[in-house]
């Protein structure tokens, strides 16, 4: 009955979807204020009928429902509670779901916090997001139904969640990155609603900007996850493969940096307009385009569970649909948003827009990359594959100008500045920070290298920048502290997020050029030497897992002949799937890691072992989490709150208030 | 008049994202029906292994050409240790060797210490490797990337491909019941 239940609820969903899609975008054109106001309704109905619906899968996974054709191939009755949960969003169906549930959420807290739009604008919003969930909602219901039941004769037990996904770190991973992909849904619906419109000002923009910096927030704290996971899961001491799912999740993310950057310049400068409604058009689109490179199966990845032809022809119809309208909208439409500013060549909104270009180029670089073998394989060139040079050689000079970039417009003032105002401010920054690199390049490591020095030069360059700008902007203050106490929040943001880059940079550069390795073959009480650490090996026990066997290692590592830490890398062997996993041992620092993976038994109780060191490898996830952050606290500024509240007070006086206040003032809080 | 015509222009140019996602759609969709891709293109299907002399992995003096391989059937695995996929693959390769599956890898676009690495750790399910570095060999046999498997049967003909990883499900399903096919075969 549960699962019939859940899919009962889906097919309610839709229709209000199609509803809330229909009804609030006439009620705007024909200025019915109660159809207008039915979206939000609408909205929370969807949500909730979208909630159920989930609820009952999950509740289908805790209860060993094997009736169930999804929950059969995708648990086990052995599976930890835990997984049983996460095993939901497993595979293509309930990944699906969760999706859509993830959109519904923020058609919810949309139509929430909407009170405070002008009618026209927040019923168009929430109309654009009906569509977007009607696509989906569609797309499950035909070609992935999570509810199929395998009756009359359902399997005694599951065929077990996939040993990768049993893990701390995929539990968190998919609902984060949904969390942006979909969060630039709103920043698209937005966009849409304002062609629509024909109107966009300042106001407009700073509506849209909150919902597209935690949208991006979400996604970079998803990325960091992603990675994370590769990193101690795949036992390669990787973190970034530049295989095509990971790809899907980078562009968007590229194009929503770009998006944010020049929302900030159509917020304070009422400029970049139209190209600010085509970059939340694109950033969406490359989300669509992510699922659809992980859910056809275009392109072969490690990512690509299932794919089927017929999904994909699905998800493509649905992203030229999408995607094409709008488009087509903002062909038609984008000449009646000109701006007519003009600004001066040395200047922030110049750095913004070359910010701009080298985001969307690095985003093109991924772009062409991906697509590169089925490009050449479509025009019948023979074959091609792109490995991580390509990308590597690429992206990573790109990287280096936005960072120096970035150094020069944070300086910078709007509108013009002079080039000897500039060369006065930054020489010093400029001299150490080149000074800083080369020393640090020399120094560090047996050899210069210089990717790492000219990446270390750039973490000075932007630390550096960031304190100068800090103390130009307090210096006038009575005080440091009076001074700082002036600063706004989304100031405070925007440095942090920036800082963060620069810390991620750092672990990139040093676990990149730096980090040591050493495959051996290891007997008990054998003891083997890299770096400054001495690693013993203790032997291998079996242990049992509730539904894996395990050989678990013990390591003990020394420095100067003092024990730092025990590691314990494990080789599992899932029992139902028979797939063989490695978990390894990490010692986590903040200057390094140690990080040790068990290989392959060699006889006689020796083990292939492979040992790593890795030099401020946390750095790169500790970057991610100073970035998401610094958008949230951006977000957390009271410009976003006071003129709202103030909106709302007065469209609660002219429609009738349904005691909307008090939820406002919650909402704002959360921004 | 001159005007009208600027306005006219940069209209224009507000159509180029379109018009560029089209292009893009129209790649993808191709992309989405290239025939069966998994499969190799029907030409190239029951054409012998493309002539090459390349040298062992392990013993780099010795040199392979189509020709030392026939006699057997046996699979043609590429792999790179550069490639994630490959090492989920990998285990299983491991098994079907133990099986005494006859599995041959060609090391694609690899160093070859890392290769050697790779082997060293993990186990090794080949009964050689073929040093393909610079992907020509690839190239002739139309690989899309790592890791694809051919089977080539008895007379050095290719008779299957596929693309992506070989599991259970791959081997059970579709290679198996063609290895055993093509094992009965006489020369």
């Amino acid at each position: 009955m549960n699962p019939e239940l859940g899919l009962f609820a889906l097919i309610l969903a839709t229709c209000l979807a199609l509803l809330q899609s229909v009804v609030p975008l006439v009620g705007s054109y024909t200025g019915r204020l109660r159809w207008m106001n039915a979206g939000r309704s609408l909205a929370t109905g969807q949500f909730i009928f979208t909630l159920l619906s989930f609820s009952c899968l999950v509740y289908a996974f805790l209860a060993d429902d094997f009736t169930v054709k999804y929950v059969a191939s995708n648990s086990n009755s052995l599976l930890p509670a835990i997984y049983k949960v996460t095993a939901t969003w497993g595979g293509h169906e309930g990944s699906l779901l969760l999706w859509i549930l993830t959109l519904t959420g923020w058609g919810q807290v949309v139509a929430m916090r909407s009170g405070k739009l002008p009618p026209e604008l927040s019923a168009r919003v929430l109309s654009v997001l009906g569509m977007v969930s009607v696509g989906f909602l569609l797309f499950i219901l035909l070609t992935s139904n999570p509810f199929e039941r395998l009756l009359p004769f359902p399997p005694q037990d599951g065929a077990d969640l996939n040993p990768l996904l049993q893990d701390l770190g995929m539990i968190v991973h998919p609902p984060m990155l949904y969390m942006g992909y979909v969060g630039f849904a709103v920043a698209f619906a937005f966009a849409i609603a304002a062609l629509m419109g024909g109107q966009l000002d300042s106001a407009w923009a700073r509506w849209a900007r909150p919902w597209t910096t935690v949208a991006w927030a979400f996604l970079t704290a998803g990325i960091a996850l992603g990675s994370w996971w590769a990193y101690y899961e795949l036992g390669w001491g990787g973190w970034w493969f530049w295989d095509p799912v990971e790809n899907a999740s980078l562009m968007p993310w590229l194009a929503g940096t770009a998006l944010m950057h020049s929302l900030a310049v159509t917020e304070k400068r009422g400029l970049f307009k139209s190209w600010t409604l085509l970059l939340a058009i694109a950033t969406f689109s490359l989300s669509l385009f992510g699922t659809f490179l992980v859910r056809s199966g275009v392109l072969t990845s490690v990512h690509a569970f299932a794919s089927d032809p017929m999904r994909g022809l699905f998800v493509l119809g649905y992203l030229m649909l999408v995607v094409g309208a709008s488009l087509t909208l903002f062909a038609f439409k984008a000449p009646e948003i000109r701006s007519k500013i003009t600004f001066n060549l040395l200047s922030r909104e110049t750095l913004l827009l070359v910010n701009n270009v080298l985001l969307i180029t690095s985003c093109a670089t991924v772009l062409l990359g991906t697509m590169f073998p089925l490009l050449v394989d479509a025009l019948d060139l023979g074959m091609v594959s792109v490995g991580p040079p390509y990308f590597n050689m690429l992206f990573v000079p790109m990287a280096l100008m936005l960072a120096f970039a970035l150094g020069i417009g944070i300086m910078l003032n709007w509108k013009k500045g002079t080039v000897s105002w500039l060369v006065q401010q930054l020489r010093w920054v400029f001299v150490v920070s080149a000074l800083g690199g080369l020393a640090f390049g020399f120094m560090y490591g047996d050899s210069f290298v210089i990717s790492e020095a000219l990446g270390i030069g750039m973490v000075f360059w932007i630390v550096l920048v960031i304190l100068k700008d800090i103390y130009n902007k307090t210096r006038n203050a009575n005080g440091l502290f009076a001074g700082l106490k002036k600063l706004k929040p989304s100031y405070y943001g925007m440095q942090l997020a920036h800082f963060g880059l620069a810390v991620t940079f750092v672990g990139a550069a040093m676990s990149g050029g730096y980090s040591e390795q050493k495959d051996l073959r290891m007997n008990p009480g054998d003891i083997a030497e890299l770096g400054e650490y001495a690693f013993r090996f203790d032997g291998v026990e079996q242990e049992h897992g509730p539904n894996y066997m395990a050989n678990a290692g013990t390591l003990t590592v020394f420095k100067n002949q003092e024990k730092v830490a025990t590691l314990h890398p494990e080789k599992r062997v899932y029992a139902v799937q028979g797939m063989p996993m490695t978990e390894a041992g990490i010692d986590a620092g903040l200057t390094r890691d140690l990080y040790v993976a068990l290989g392959e038994p060699l006889g006689d109780d020796a083990w292939a072992v492979r040992l790593h060191i890795k030099p401020f490898v946390r750095f790169l996830w500790l970057g991610a989490i100073f970035m998401a952050l610094g958008g949230l606290l951006a977000v957390s500024d009271k410009r976003y709150r006071v003129r709202l509240k103030k909106k709302a007070a007065n469209k609660a006086a002219v429609a009738k208030g349904k005691a909307r206040k008090g939820k406002t003032a919650v909402a704002g809080g959360r921004a | 008049m001159s005007n009208d015509k600027t306005v006219k222009k940069s209209r224009l140019k507000l159509f180029l994202p379109l018009a560029f996602f089209l292009t893009f759609c129209i790649l993808l969709y191709v992309g989405l029906f290239l025939e069966d891709k998994k499969e190799l293109p029907s030409a190239l299907l029951n054409d012998p292994v493309p002539e090459f002399s390349l040298p062992k992995l392990k013993q780099p003096n010795e040199i392979v050409t189509q020709e030392t391989l026939k006699g057997q059937v046996y699979l043609l695995n590429v792999w790179g240790s550069w490639c994630p996929a490959c090492k989920v693959e990998h285990p299983y390769l491991v098994k079907l060797a133990k099986r005494g599956v006859r599995i041959i890898g060609l090391s694609y676009k690899d160093e070859d210490a890392d290769a050697l690495r790779w082997l060293q750790r993990l186990e090794d399910p080949y009964t050689f490797n073929i040093v393909d570095k610079d992907g020509r060999l690839g190239v002739d046999l139309g690989v899309y990337g790592a890791p694809e498997t051919f089977l080539v049967d008895k007379k050095g003909i290719i008779r299957y491909k596929h693309v992506g990883i070989v599991d259970q499900r791959v081997w059970v399903e579709v290679l198996k019941p063609k290895y055993g096919q093509l094992q009965k075969e006489v020369l």
